[in-house]
């Protein structure tokens, strides 16, 4: 596959910033409700997104990025308590419109794809009726025309003969083809955001490749913005121009992809990379991150690696701002400047980065 | 992919029905052999000389062998006769038909009810679960599942027919002849069962609603920018179906049970009456007449219920 040239790369995600961007989160901080009280799940989220530019958002399980991409669409489930910041998405702040405004921006300007396309699929209708629903709710268009759009749209995800695919039920494709239809439901209204969770770790490894190949071109071809939650840096490697690093519920890195391969500017960044098996030598100890990350009901005051963290001293427990490092980059970490860290490209020379980071 | 035809299906229904009629008869017909009490004394009258018992039991076979009582009996159900009783004489298939036609009115009047209020209720329940509407629906449930159905028909009885004079408090009258007549004499036991089975719809409907409420599907619904009345009443309700009608269908066989009793209370000619006066007077061809209609109404419900439901999920390959 074709990989982008770095410095295009880059530009494109110094574009990103100011008043060009489709998407400007600042602050984002979401709450629920458990039986121990208020949890705060994520705070102090902001990043931007451009208009067709592509942006994972990685980190582990656990690290709030699923549900960041759930209250950008406002799909938080019941325990939600409330939502702080504010989510501007061309002129309008999700975070606070009714839900009637939402409820037209969803699907039609912000679509979504999940995980498993098994169970987000209603087993009962029929795979066209679930991608033209989406078309006659917002357009209300006639059902022939929403039909022959919808065997369009079957097509321009790559599956053969939608015409007999079309009165098939999700339990008569299989995994890859499920995910297809999802992607053709999320994207037959023409949306600016796809907001795509986890939306091939359910599947085959050669289905994968396939699937981000189509996310890719689509949203190239239709300027359609992507934010890909994943928690595999190949994944993002693959797909993304730029790279969103998570952890404990906090934005710890923003940088375009190659720059955060290369050079990571926050050592869990760092971490993260070392510890992609197929970069280690072979025959090595595989380097891991020690300790685990803190509870949810127990966070540290300041940096909420530092506990993990090689590079940890005093004064790292002082509140930690997302600094603005230059070249559109940002990084939560108060010693960037002085840390020299190691990325992904330590040993591997300079071969095209996605090709290594990516599965052999 | 190959589906069966639905001819297949209830041939294949069918032919596994055999074996619950002949348990259920059989049961049933062992039952009333070991209560104690003697058709053939009440045959022979006042007074009657052991003898003349003897005699009376030799003419109606009485004094064969239990197997062997069965035996005919089923002999006689292979050739499509049902007998007659054994005290009036008369066919026990008159019997049924003049009986059945009331009792399917009460258990039709009492599902309609329990659905057209069970529905909303579990509906409403499941859009806010632990708001007050659904504990509400919740109370009311528990109400309908405690309440005993005859304890409830005696106080309709004494409360509307006796002191409001609105519902006639016995009997029935034929739907053929007199369509309203007929309803307005089936209402009040129709109600009496009802209240069991809003109960159940309710609180069944409103599970397997959150289920679905809940689940992936839902979620990418809202996603697609769907109201939520599209996502409930749409989306919602055809996955709920095959659940719906499976409660339906248990929902039947219980009401038909319960007409037993409810038709005691109202003097109602249904079969409840006719199997209980069947068993109070031994007279065994009535009782397994009854038996064996009741086990075919059951598994022809289950079987409309099953091809419902393969009608609506195409999941279900029949």
């Amino acid at each position: 596959m074709q990989t982008a040239e770095p410095a295009q790369r880059r530009s494109d995600a110094a574009a990103a910033g100011g008043s060009s961007a489709l998407m400007s989160v600042r602050g984002l901080g979401i709450r629920f409700k458990t039986s121990h009280g208020i949890w705060q799940a994520t705070r102090k989220i902001d990043f931007d997104i451009a208009p067709g530019e592509r942006v994972g958002i990685v980190g582990e399980s656990g690290c709030g990025k699923t549900i960041t991409g759930l209250s950008i669409a406002r799909l938080l489930p019941n325990n939600f308590a409330g939502l702080d910041g504010s989510i501007l998405f061309d002129g309008v702040d999700l975070a606070t419109c009714s839900v009637r405004e939402m409820r037209a921006i969803r699907g039609r300007r912000i679509a979504m794809i999940f995980q498993e396309p098994m169970s987000a699929l209603d087993p009962v209708f029929t795979v066209g009726h679930q991608i033209a629903e989406t078309l006659r709710v917002h357009t209300g268009i006639a059902k022939e025309e929403a039909r022959a759009k919808t065997l369009d749209m079957l097509r321009r995800v790559g599956i053969a003969s939608p015409e007999r695919r079309i009165d098939d039920y999700p339990h008569q494709l299989s995994g890859g083809m499920r995910q297809r239809v999802m992607i053709a439901a999320a994207l037959i209204c023409g949306p600016q955001l796809l907001i795509a969770d986890e939306p091939t770790t359910a599947l085959d490894v050669t289905v994968q490749a396939q699937i981000l190949q189509l996310l890719r071109d689509l949203s190239a071809t239709s300027n359609t913005a992507l934010m890909l939650i994943t928690h595999d840096l190949g994944v993002v490697a693959e797909t993304c121009t730029r790279m969103i690093t998570m952890y404990a519920g906090e934005v710890i890195e923003d940088a375009a992809v190659d720059d955060a391969l290369v050079r990571p500017l926050h050592p869990y960044t760092s971490g993260l990379l070392r510890s992609l098996p197929h970069l280690s030598p072979r025959g090595g100890k595989l380097p891991s991150i020690p300790g685990r990350v803190p509870s949810i009901l127990d966070m540290p005051n300041g940096c909420r690696f530092k506990a993990r963290c090689p590079h940890a001293v005093a004064g790292c427990e002082a509140e930690q701002e997302l600094c603005d490092a230059g070249g559109g980059r940002k990084v939560r970490c108060w010693r960037f400047r002085e840390l020299e860290l190691p990325g992904a490209l330590q040993h591997l020379g300079s071969a095209p980065i996605a090709a290594m980071v990516s599965r052999p | 992919m190959a589906r069966r035809s639905p001819a297949r299906v209830i041939g294949s229904r069918l032919l596994q029905a055999l074996p619950v009629i002949l348990l259920a008869t059989f049961m049933v017909f062992a039952l009333l052999k070991l209560v104690p009490g003697d058709i053939a004394v009440t045959l022979a009258g006042d007074n009657a000389s052991d003898t003349r018992i003897a005699e009376i039991k030799k003419i109606y076979g009485l004094d064969r062998p239990f197997l062997v009582q069965y035996g005919a009996w089923l002999g006689k159900v292979a050739q499509g006769d049902l007998s007659q009783s054994l005290l009036t004489g008369e066919k026990v298939a008159t019997s049924i038909g003049r009986a059945f036609p009331n009792t399917l009115l009460i258990v039709a009047i009492a599902l309609v009810l329990a659905l057209v209020t069970g529905i909303p209720m579990g509906v409403i329940a499941a859009i806010k679960p632990n708001g007050l509407l659904d504990k509400l629906v919740s109370m009311i449930a528990s109400l309908g599942v405690a309440i005993p159905g005859f304890w409830l028909a005696m106080i309709l009885v004494a409360e509307i027919s006796l002191k409001l004079n609105w519902l006639p408090a016995t009997g029935a009258k034929s739907f053929s002849v007199s369509p309203v007549e007929a309803v307005r004499h089936a209402l009040l036991p129709g109600i009496a069962i009802a209240a069991y089975g809003m109960a159940d719809v309710a609180r069944q409907l409103r599970g397997s609603l959150l289920e679905v409420l809940s689940s992936q599907y839902v979620r990418t619904l809202h996603a697609k920018g769907l109201s939520m009345s599209r996502i409930l009443w749409q989306h919602g309700l055809k996955n709920v179906s095959v659940n719906l009608f499976t409660i339906i269908s248990l929902l039947v066989n219980r009401m038909l049970a319960a007409t037993v009793v409810i038709e005691a209370v109202f003097a109602i000619p249904g079969l409840g009456s006719l199997i209980v006066r069947g068993a109070i007077q031994r007279d065994f061809p009535i009782v397994q007449g009854v038996v064996f209609a009741m086990v075919i109404v059951v598994i022809a419900v289950n079987l409309i219920a099953d091809l419902l439901c393969a009608a609506v999920d195409p999941r279900i390959e029949s």
